[in-house]
């Protein structure tokens, strides 16, 4: 991940050394083809809730509408607005900064009643891609991971092993594993357990 | 591992849910006006039925709501679901 | 060792591939193919172990996973080593080691065997009746002799080093046991779309197809079929074939456990497969093929080496070519016991008699035995055996007429080395049980079967009764069909009964021996001495017909009682041999016809399981999510002892090197830390703490109907420390809050508490206040906190802090100020959990290790000292700061530990007010947060230790209250504790006992703040 700089991270002069809890194992990752593990760059996390009148101005602000829908992903220019509950989304712009992004939106939901809340550092995003993705998923995850039951755009908090994660289905073969940064080095490895029989 | 239909994810595994006692107990509106009998009523004492059971749940993981369920406390089957603050369905009291 | 007793040909076994292994340190040889009870066969073995209780000798009963006696221990390595395994499903590779257990010194001879000759002493409950007295010997004499004795196997002692998976999966048919009903409901199912499972316990597909000899299937001989079947499923994208599967449990809405031995037989496992791997499978359809399991007959001496069931020899035979000896004679009470006498007869095993208990002897299969110049005899049966180690005559007697309790005639002993015998099959019920299906019983069959069904379950061929290869093909077709047509509209997860099954749409022409449903259920007559005789009816557990016909005298009625009182079935085999047995005995002694008796319960799992497989990859480090702060490793590098918070690894302490090489100890150290916050300055990590969002116009509101406190009037930029109760009024949690603006709240919480008290929140706020506008997030892991604490705390952040006046004028104590710390945001709190000038830096998680490293480098020349929990307790409690959970124990009241302050008493209701207005919370009598002192001031009282007036009171003595916090506090040279004690704040300056075991040490009653009581350090 080091070689996604985030904007925070540069916008800031002299600014200290960002360091995410991943680092150090991304880099001792086996290659294993059936089930590929990566950890994603910096992304600007905002968490949003509110009331039917702000979520429209979100979305606009956003630049992605945010998906009515339960558990279903809306992507737009890279982009992404997650559906978690039915008043609460995560909006996630890889790589972006999050100060703009989120003075953006209340300012465009401004009076509305509704709640921004940047959460941008709060977990990391692990990428788990290949044809064994949602086999090696299935060993801590306990939802039907067949593309008939979780078809791409998929999202939805659930559970990893012990961990809460965020899971979302980017592609038939490439699943987002969203984890609470404190949790993600449990998942990593949890993931690397998983698919070691794969190697 | 039961499967529990949350009213906004639909069928999802146990594991992802927390049981949340009793439903259909509000919170009085004005505490103050109750005598100790009826504020003791309130936080203690519950039904405990044989049978049919009204009782809250929530989604922890997944869309974080609390939700009402009509649990048969014999079988352990799951009667039906419903949202927060809609009525208790009318099925009757006891286990089918 | 040679082969002496493998035939020439046929079989599955792979005769091109020998493989040699030990058994109890002598090395035989066996074939690809072979389980080690088939090559021990074939080596012409049969002891292979002693019983539970009377330690005699004993050989194998089953070819299967039924088998009660064949337990061995199979060893890799001195870790790798696996007791009570059934030699039955232990799959031969090369240099497979096993031994025999239970035995000492040896299989042949064992010291155990003592017990054989006691045994007229030994009977049903003997345990619970003779060892009642005198009480004391049970610890001293009995346990200690009877555990020595008894047990099964010997556990490994080292880590188990292999991995063990677990994996959730979904599927819309599974089909349990491959079999002809199985493969045959596989087929359909696959065929009608639905994606299907088909699970096996053995190590090949095909269940009874694989010992077939003689039976034809759509014209083709059974074992090409089953070729030719597997073949096609296995060409099917939608089939999922698992061999070396056991379905051992089966939970609601059709989640099936499943354990598959992955590298169980393989002679070299790699080291990336996990050695087990459990599926919780989840299937819209299940369907039961599960087939039957022959049932023994209960006469005397039946557990001889050498004594096995009928069908199960056939199995030796057919299937692996081993035969279970030369000479033999068979006891049958149906037409099973002729099939494999033909099929000995076949193989070469000379075939002496066949006892049949059946009066009168019709049918295909005894009609063909004749004609083979077979010595037929009806009305016969064995009332004993003969040999030490093995079988070497069989005692047969004729019944003298009527039924089975009609004396026996003069008995005539005949001379073999193999005793086989059917008492018929007993359908294989347990998971349809375990799925909460009710069972009926069949009285034309005489077993009990599937009747009405919980779950969206349904159950095919000889698991349901069904006899007859083509009928029961026929029937698990029917079943696989109706079960892919269910799965198509099985939308809702509810349970339900099952539809009855449709009719076959195909027909399976196919030619084998119908055995018929004759059988015999109970103990066979004879005429023997009951004191000297043993029939036994749980070979695992040592059970007779003797034990239950003797606890029914003494009263038992319940089969439930039966079981547990005499131990019947409740071995590790789940009586799968003895249920149906004991229901005939039990049912015979009351007099009661045997559905009148009842059935005892079955339960997962169907076979025994590892624990492995139940931990998966929960073991050693990743047992649990150990959650870490950005500053940890720095802490670790820095030489941090940590502590578990939680799921949360904090420092602890940080010990210095010395000058001669050690570290310093926890006393040392914390010392050190204590003075240097209040000499100078020292830095903490407080990232654990949890954190909440609270946004929303309503966000005051909302605050003030969840704390005690007052909201509506902070001011944006100013601190509150805030206590949350439940509503039965005792303290939940506390912690300090910033106004971030009108309508936001920086909620902190303690490190255990955040997910309980966002998840307190969420329920008041979602079921009894929805209209609110407000909403909470978790921004725990958004900020990483440090602490900078101390009468330099300012001089330290001053120089790295940009935006933010931190004069104390314009930022006073229980301010929060937004602005830089290096060109990162921060949320700055002028903020002191230790009574001194301090400060709490919230910055984005990234950027936390780097800013502690600035402030630590930037508080260097002040002697800025890092400092961990050990400290930060002290700290506070030297200034009688409560740690929720540590003065509280969840029955305090605010009051209770001088928080009555933080009351809002002009609220109209907040969580709990109500429950603080009874009158008992307010009683002068409760117990009340004090502090203590002890007269040495070098003495640190226990915590958790009881408080008293008079130690010497008559027992028992009033307890007033306990030490909840003890400490040295090195800044003031002698040690403090805070406690709670009833009505303590009256009892100040007053003198009460700690009872200790080897002293009493005596208090005084002191203010809980020991340090700076007026707070002018706060303020700097
Ligand atoms: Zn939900």
């Amino acid at each position: 991940m080091a070689e996604t700089a985030s904007m925070a991270e540069t916008a800031a002069i002299g600014a200290p050394r960002a360091a995410y809890p991943l680092d150090a194992l991304a880099l001792g990752a086996r290659s294993i083809e059936a089930a590929r593990l990566t950890a994603l760059g910096p992304a600007a996390r905002l968490a949003f809730r509110g009331r039917e009148a702000a979520i429209q101005a979100a979305g606009e602000a956003f630049g992605v509408a945010l998906p009515r829908e339960a558990n279903r992903r809306h992507t737009a220019d890279g982009r992404h607005a997650l559906w978690l509950g039915p008043d609460e989304w995560m909006l996630l712009a890889p790589g972006a900064d999050p100060a703009p992004l989120f003075a953006a939106i209340e300012a465009a939901t401004a009076g509305l009643p509704h709640a921004l809340v940047d959460v941008s550092a709060r977990s990391v995003t692990i990428e788990v891609a290949g044809p064994k993705a949602a086999y090696v998923l299935n060993q801590g995850n306990p939802l039907d991971l067949s593309i008939e039951a979780f078809p791409v755009g998929s999202a939805t908090r659930t559970l990893f092993h012990k961990a809460e994660i965020v899971l979302s289905r980017i592609a038939p073969d490439i699943f987002h594993v969203d984890v609470w940064r404190s949790f993600a080095p449990y998942v990593w490895q949890m993931l690397e357990d998983g698919r070691r029989e794969l190697a | 591992m039961l499967i529990i239909d949350c009213p906004w994810c639909g069928a999802r595994p146990e594991i992802e849910f927390r049981y949340g006692g009793e439903a259909h107990i509000a919170r009085p509106a004005d505490p103050a006006a109750m005598s100790d009998q009826e504020w003791a009523d309130f936080l203690y004492n519950r039904t405990n039925p044989k049978g049919l059971h009204a009782e809250r749940w929530r989604h922890i993981h997944g869309c974080g709501r609390y939700f009402n369920a009509v649990r048969d406390t014999v079988s352990d089957f799951f009667v039906t679901t419903y949202k927060a603050g809609e009525p208790r369905p009318d099925i009757g009291e006891s286990g089918k | 060792m040679t082969n002496r007793f493998r035939t020439h040909s046929g079989g599955r076994i792979d005769r091109g591939a020998p493989v040699s292994f030990r058994f109890d340190g002598k090395t035989y040889s066996g074939f690809k193919g072979d389980t080690l009870a088939s090559a021990l066969i074939a080596n012409g073995v049969h002891l292979v172990g002693r019983s539970f209780k009377y330690h005699r000798p004993r050989g194998f009963i089953s070819a299967g996973s039924d088998e009660p006696n064949a337990l061995v221990n199979v060893a890799r390595d001195a870790a790798r080593m696996s007791p009570n395994l059934r030699a039955t499903q232990v799959e031969l590779y090369e240099g497979l080691k096993a031994s025999s257990q239970n035995r000492w010194p040896s299989l042949g001879f064992d010291a155990g065997a003592a017990n054989d000759f006691v045994s007229p002493f030994l009977p049903a409950g003997f345990y619970y009746k003779t060892f009642m007295w005198p009480a004391g010997a049970w610890k001293r004499f009995y346990e200690p002799k009877i555990r020595a004795m008894a047990g099964l196997g010997v556990a490994p002692t080292l880590p188990d080093p292999d991995r063990y998976t677990q994996n959730y999966a979904y599927c819309d048919v599974l089909v349990v046991g491959a079999g002809p009903a199985g493969l045959a409901a596989a087929l359909a199912a696959a065929a009608g779309g639905a994606k299907v499972w088909l699970v096996d316990e053995q190590a090949e597909l095909g269940g009874s197809l694989l010992a077939e000899r003689t039976a034809t299937i759509e014209g083709k001989p059974a074992q090409q079929w089953l070729a030719d079947t597997l073949a096609t499923l296995a060409a099917m994208d939608n089939v999922t074939l698992l061999p070396r599967t056991t379905a051992f449990a089966y939970f609601p809405h059709n989640m099936i456990a499943l354990a598959e031995r992955v590298t169980e037989h393989l002679a070299a496992p790699g080291a990336d497969l996990p050695r087990e791997r459990l599926w919780q499978l989840r299937a819209r359809e299940v369907v039961l093929a599960t087939g039957a399991l022959e049932r023994p007959l209960v006469f005397p001496d039946n557990d001889r080496p050498g004594v096995l069931l009928a069908d199960s020899a056939r199995t030796y035979l057919n299937r692996y070519g081993a035969k279970p000896g030369d000479r033999a004679v068979i006891f049958t009470a149906c037409d099973a016991g002729y099939r494999t006498a033909l099929d000995l007869a076949a193989g070469g095993v000379a075939v002496v008699a066949v006892a049949d208990l059946r009066r009168e002897v019709h049918g295909e299969l005894p009609a063909r035995a004749l004609a083979a110049g077979i010595d037929v005899r009806p009305a016969t049966v064995v009332t004993g055996t003969t040999g030490r180690l093995r079988v070497s005559g069989a005692r047969l007697a004729k019944i003298k007429g009527g039924p089975s309790v009609d004396p026996v005639g003069a008995s005539e002993t005949i001379a073999c080395d193999t005793v086989l015998m059917s008492g018929g099959f007993t359908p294989s019920v347990h998971l349809f049980s375990q799925s909460r299906g009710k069972l009926a019983w069949d009285a034309a069959s005489g077993a009990y079967l599937p009747g009405t069904s919980v779950e969206r379950e349904r159950s095919a061929g000889a698991c349901r009764g069904i006899t007859g290869l083509q009928r029961v093909l026929e029937d698990g077709y029917g079943q696989g069909e109706a079960a892919a047509k269910a799965s198509r509209d099985a939308a809702s997860p509810a349970r339900g009964a099952t539809p009855p099954p449709g009719p076959s749409a195909k027909t399976f022409p196919a030619q084998a021996d119908d055995l018929g449903t004759d059988g015999f259920i109970g103990a066979t007559p004879h005429a023997r001495n009951p004191a000297f005789t043993k029939a036994f009816v749980d070979w695992q557990n040592d059970v007779t017909a003797k034990d239950i016909t003797l606890a029914t005298r003494e009263g038992f009625r319940s089969i439930e009682h039966v079981k547990r009182y005499t131990t019947t079935g409740m071995a590790t085999d789940q009586g799968k041999t003895s249920n149906m047995n004991t229901l005939g005995i039990v049912a015979e002694a009351l007099g009661e016809s045997v559905p009148k008796i009842g059935l005892t319960t079955f339960r997962p799992p169907f076979t025994p399981t590892t624990f492995g497989l139940f931990a998966g990859a929960a073991r050693g480090d990743q047992f649990d999510p150990v959650r870490k702060t950005a500053i940890h490793d720095w802490a670790a590098e820095h030489g941090a002892a940590f502590e578990d918070v939680s799921l949360w690894k904090r420092a602890w302490y940080f010990p210095k090197a010395l000058p001669d090489g050690r570290r310093e100890d926890l006393h040392a150290a914390v010392g050190r830390e204590c003075k240097a916050v209040r000499s100078s300055v020292g830095m903490f990590d407080a990232s654990t703490l949890g954190k909440i969002e609270v946004v929303g116009p309503d966000a005051a509101e909302f605050m003030n109907r969840m704390y005690t406190n007052a909201w509506a009037k902070l001011e944006p930029g100013r601190l509150r420390y805030g206590v949350m109760l439940r509503e039965d009024g005792f303290v939940m949690d506390d912690g300090v809050v910033g106004r971030m603006a009108p309508d936001r709240f920086h909620v902190t919480t303690t490190t255990g508490g955040a997910p309980r008290v966002l998840a307190h929140m969420e329920d008041y706020l979602q079921t009894e206040w929805p209209d609110l506008d407000v909403w909470l997030t978790s921004t725990t892991e958004q900020w990483a906190v440090i602490a900078v604490q101390g009468p330099k705390a300012r001089e330290v952040l001053a120089p790295l802090i940009e935006g933010i006046d931190l004069a104390k004028e314009a930022f006073p104590h229980m301010s929060v100020r937004e602005g830089t710390i290096l060109g990162v945001p921060t949320r700055l709190f002028s903020v002191s959990f230790t009574g001194e000038l301090g400060f709490e830096v919230n910055v984005p998680a990234q950027y936390g290790r780097a800013v502690w490293e600035a402030i630590f480098a930037a508080g260097e020349r002040f002697g800025i000292t890092p400092y961990g929990t050990e400290t930060m307790h002290v700290l506070r409690a030297e200034k009688g700061y409560i740690i929720v959970g540590q003065e509280t124990d969840g029955t305090q009241v605010p009051d209770d530990v001088n928080l009555g302050w933080a009351v809002g008493k002009a609220k109209k209701d907040f969580v709990g007010k109500r429950s603080l207005a009874r009158a008992a919370m307010s009683a002068p009598d409760r117990k009340q947060l004090v502090g203590l002192r002890t007269t040495d001031p070098k003495l640190v009282l226990e915590e958790g230790a009881q408080i008293v007036a008079d130690p010497k009171a008559p027992v028992p003595v009033p307890m007033l209250g306990f030490v909840t916090s003890s400490y040295y506090s090195a800044v003031l040279g002698h040690s403090i504790a805070l406690a709670v004690v009833k009505g303590g704040r009256a009892r100040i300056g007053t003198r009460l006992s700690v009872p200790m075991p080897d002293r009493v040490i005596e208090v005084e009653i002191v203010e809980p703040v020991f340090y700076d009581p007026k707070g002018d350090r706060l303020n700097g």
